[in-house]
């Protein structure tokens, strides 16, 4: 009944044909389009990442395979690493950061609409420029190689001296030219957050994923732009003759490590605060309660945000920086995790005492919930130097930050994809494969990265393509690469999912979960201007308010 | 009854944001400074780590003509804003054209510097760690001083065509927080480059 005033029937458009469809696609400004393209893109780059880490582990399932050559797995680590941070997960966040926080916020667009589609467009460009070395990093000889300097690409490795051939170059120009991208939408979320609410909506009623995104943004802009000033540096050492990073001439090869870390480490919380952002809205939604503490859910992010910046070095423990530095950084190290216990905290409140309906995405968060704080204390491990010089570089590394990677950043964004495909789609996904994929993906997940701690505290160091039987490591790789395969069907079953379900699923409504907040109370999926008249909100669950209008928040917030 | 609740919200909210225009433009500048501060501290941690000569003692000399020059279009392009704001285009205008010839005078003065820095001082950017970190930062702020060149005369065009009126005066704003950083950067170059690192 109340809903009426803000929600109108489905419009109706006459079929375009394709080439029609494809240029509206290409030349489109609506935020919406664009969340979907930078998903879409995120997805082939999430298939082609995947099939690379395959690779990797079909290498090492045991000692002295010889399924890639080990200049080839040098490659595949490369890529992997670049494509999953920069060509999957960002693109992924800032996809659905901009389809949601408009709606979210009751705008209609973006604040930049066209400086929106310049940056997509960027990230496009730059995630080509990487694939293009396949074809072209040894110039025009047709004979390309993928880069293969590690995802760092520590100095004096990227010198021309020690890698030659254009495949470091285009690595470096791919990271720079999607960095413009990320720069361009992070300046824009700012814009959004600040600028574009609609009336009523003060910063302290707006939905918390606004929040985290909006901090995750100024985390963008100051922690990005770094690693553009690096890659810049990189390219004029490589085409200019400089010496930024070349010690035969003076030059420091720490100092690129601690360039590229001052990006590295905030960029870990700039993946990882978004995804607090979708389990703080779905999480209240399947308990059945409104987040608990609120406030100091906004206050411990503010304050991830200015801690993550000054705690890169504890990743160069091991390179020698002195106790004094080694101190600071195990402190600073140590005193992120207080807000981010916080978070926990306040998750496991609102679930406490909530009904809580165990659908897909309610699986996933919960799920990542638990698979974060497992993460979250190797972190603490790994932040304390002494430990990190027993065990840097070796796979309980890799499976710590695989552990936050996949297990808390992947497994939330999946269930950001069930929570919000009826709204992006109009049709409901099937909860039968939806949960197929999460258990096939757990049991994945748990095989794969559980028991890759245990051959890194055995000793086995990572970038490594094989290794000697009878060290203890055989076994434990073994079950390493069988979870991959767990995880490749989970894959294989959420995409089936999803086009089964966009061509054959039920509608879904406007608002099947009964949820709270505003992109709920216009169509699925929205129009072009997403709400017909501005919505004006009076508290931090505006559809709660209309649903309940004897009952509303706004008494009591 | 939800056109009630929405009557009171009317009454209630008294709803003010910031202009776009300028928070994209801080965001810009902060994005900016961050790379600029990437810059300077590379500049700071290479002083006298370089291997063989030019030295900056022996090469440098001190743009204190040009230094002027740039600064002072600060004060030459608030003129201009404020004269937009008052509805006076020709003051706009005018103003305008000052800021361009002061930013094209300080431009003119890097060019000169470089000239004799390559040709006379055979210092290039690959001679050594001065020479790659001098080139850098300088060189990445006459970038933006380009960049900020080319916006302005791009006004300035449209000036001259009569399509700049008070209501742009927001907009003319915005751009103009790009020139004052522009400006502001180059005193922390100057300091780095011909007071730290001389």
């Amino acid at each position: 009944m109340s809903t009426d005033s803000i929600t109108w029937p489905q419009t109706e458009t006459a079929a375009h044909p394709f080439v029609d469809r494809l240029h509206e696609w290409v030349t489109t400004v609506d935020h919406k389009r664009l969340g979907i393209l930078y998903i879409i893109y995120a997805m082939v780059f999430l298939l082609i990442g995947g099939i690379e880490a395959t690779v990797i582990r079909i290498q090492l399932i045991r000692p002295h395979n010889d399924f890639v050559s080990p200049q080839v797995f040098n490659r595949m680590f490369t890529m992997h690493g670049t494509t999953m941070i920069f060509f999957v997960v960002m693109p992924f966040l800032f996809g659905f950061a901009n389809y949601l926080i408009p709606l979210m916020i009751g705008a209609r667009d973006m604040a930049f609409p066209r400086l929106n589609a310049f940056s997509f467009w960027m990230t496009a460009f730059g995630g080509l420029l990487l694939y293009f070395s396949l074809v072209g990093a040894n110039g025009l000889y047709g004979a390309g190689n993928a880069p293969d300097v590690g995802w760092f690409a520590y100095a004096p490795l990227t010198s021309r001296t020690f890698s030659v051939g254009h495949s470091t170059d285009f690595w470096t120009l791919g990271l720079l030219v999607s960095g413009f991208g990320s720069i361009g939408t992070a300046i824009n979320i700012v814009a959004t957050v600040l600028c574009m609410r609609c009336p009523g909506m003060t910063l302290a009623k707006m939905p918390l994923f606004a929040w985290l995104n909006f901090v995750m943004a100024g985390m963008v802009i100051l922690a990005v732009s770094p690693l553009t000033a690096a890659q810049i540096m990189l390219l004029v050492d490589r085409y200019l003759g400089g010496h930024f990073f070349d010690t035969q001439a003076g030059g420091s090869a720490v100092i690129w490590m601690h360039f590229f870390w001052i990006f590295g480490h905030p960029e870990v919380y700039i993946l990882v605060l978004p995804v607090f952002g979708f389990a703080s809205e779905i999480i209240p939604v399947f308990s059945r309660k409104p987040i608990f503490g609120y406030s100091v859910m906004v206050g411990a992010t503010i304050a991830i945000g200015f801690i993550s910046m000054s705690v890169w070095a504890h990743h160069m423990f091991t390179v020698g920086m002195g106790a004094n530095a080694n101190t600071f950084f195990v402190m600073s190290t140590m005193a992120i995790a207080v807000p981010t216990g916080i978070k926990i905290f306040n998750w496991l409140a609102t679930m406490w005492g909530g009904k809580i309906e165990f659908k897909t995405p309610m699986l996933f968060c919960v799920a990542f919930l638990f698979q974060f704080l497992v993460a979250g204390l190797t972190g603490i491990m790994l932040g304390a130097a002494p430990f990190t010089w027993h065990l840097g570089n070796s796979y309980f590394v890799i499976a710590h930050f695989h552990y936050v990677i996949v297990g808390a950043i992947l497994f939330s964004l999946f269930g950001a994809f069930y929570y919000w495909f009826p709204k992006m789609s109009g049709k409901m996904y099937s909860e039968t494969l939806g949960k197929l994929h999460f258990w096939l993906f757990l049991i994945g997940f748990h095989l794969t990265f559980d028991f890759m701690h245990i051959p890194g505290l055995l000793g086995m160091p990572r970038r490594i393509y094989t290794y000697e039987p009878g060290r203890g490591w055989d076994t434990w790789n073994f079950i390493v690469t069988i979870g991959v395969f767990f995880q490749a069907a989970g894959i294989l079953v959420f995409l089936g999912n999803l086009l089964w379900s966009y061509f054959r699923g039920k509608s879904a409504g406007s608002d099947p979960w009964d949820a709270w907040t505003l992109e709920w109370s216009t169509n699925s999926p929205p129009p072009a201007y997403n709400f017909y008249t501005i919505p004006m909100v009076q508290s931090r669950r505006p559809l709660w308010d209309l649903k309940h209008p004897a009952d509303p928040d706004w008494e009591y917030e | 009854m939800n056109a009630t609740s929405i009557a009171v919200a009317e009454q209630r909210i008294e709803w003010d944001r910031p202009s776009r225009g300028r928070v994209g433009m801080f965001g810009l500048i902060a994005a900016e400074t961050a790379i600029f501060t990437i810059f300077v501290v590379a500049y700071l941690f290479y002083i006298g780590k370089s291997l063989t000569g030019p030295m900056p003692k022996d090469v440098l000399s001190v743009p204190i003509l040009y230094t002027i020059c740039l600064l002072s279009s600060s004060l030459t392009i608030h003129a201009a804003a404020k004269g937009l704001r008052r509805g006076n285009v020709r003051s706009f205008g005018t103003w305008w054209f000052a800021t361009i010839a002061l930013g094209a005078a300080f431009m003119y003065g890097t060019a000169t510097e470089w000239h004799r820095l390559i040709y006379h001082e055979g210092l290039t950017i690959s001679t050594n760690l001065f020479g790659t970190t001098y080139y850098s930062l300088v060189g990445l702020h006459g970038f933006h001083v380009v960049v900020g060149l080319v916006s302005l005369s791009i006004v300035m065009a449209l000036t001259l065509l009569g399509n700049v009126r008070s209501e742009h005066a927001e907009r003319v704003d915005v751009l103009s927080l790009y020139w004052h950083f522009v400006d502001a950067v180059w005193i922390v170059v100057f300091t780095v480059v011909y007071v730290i690192g001389r």
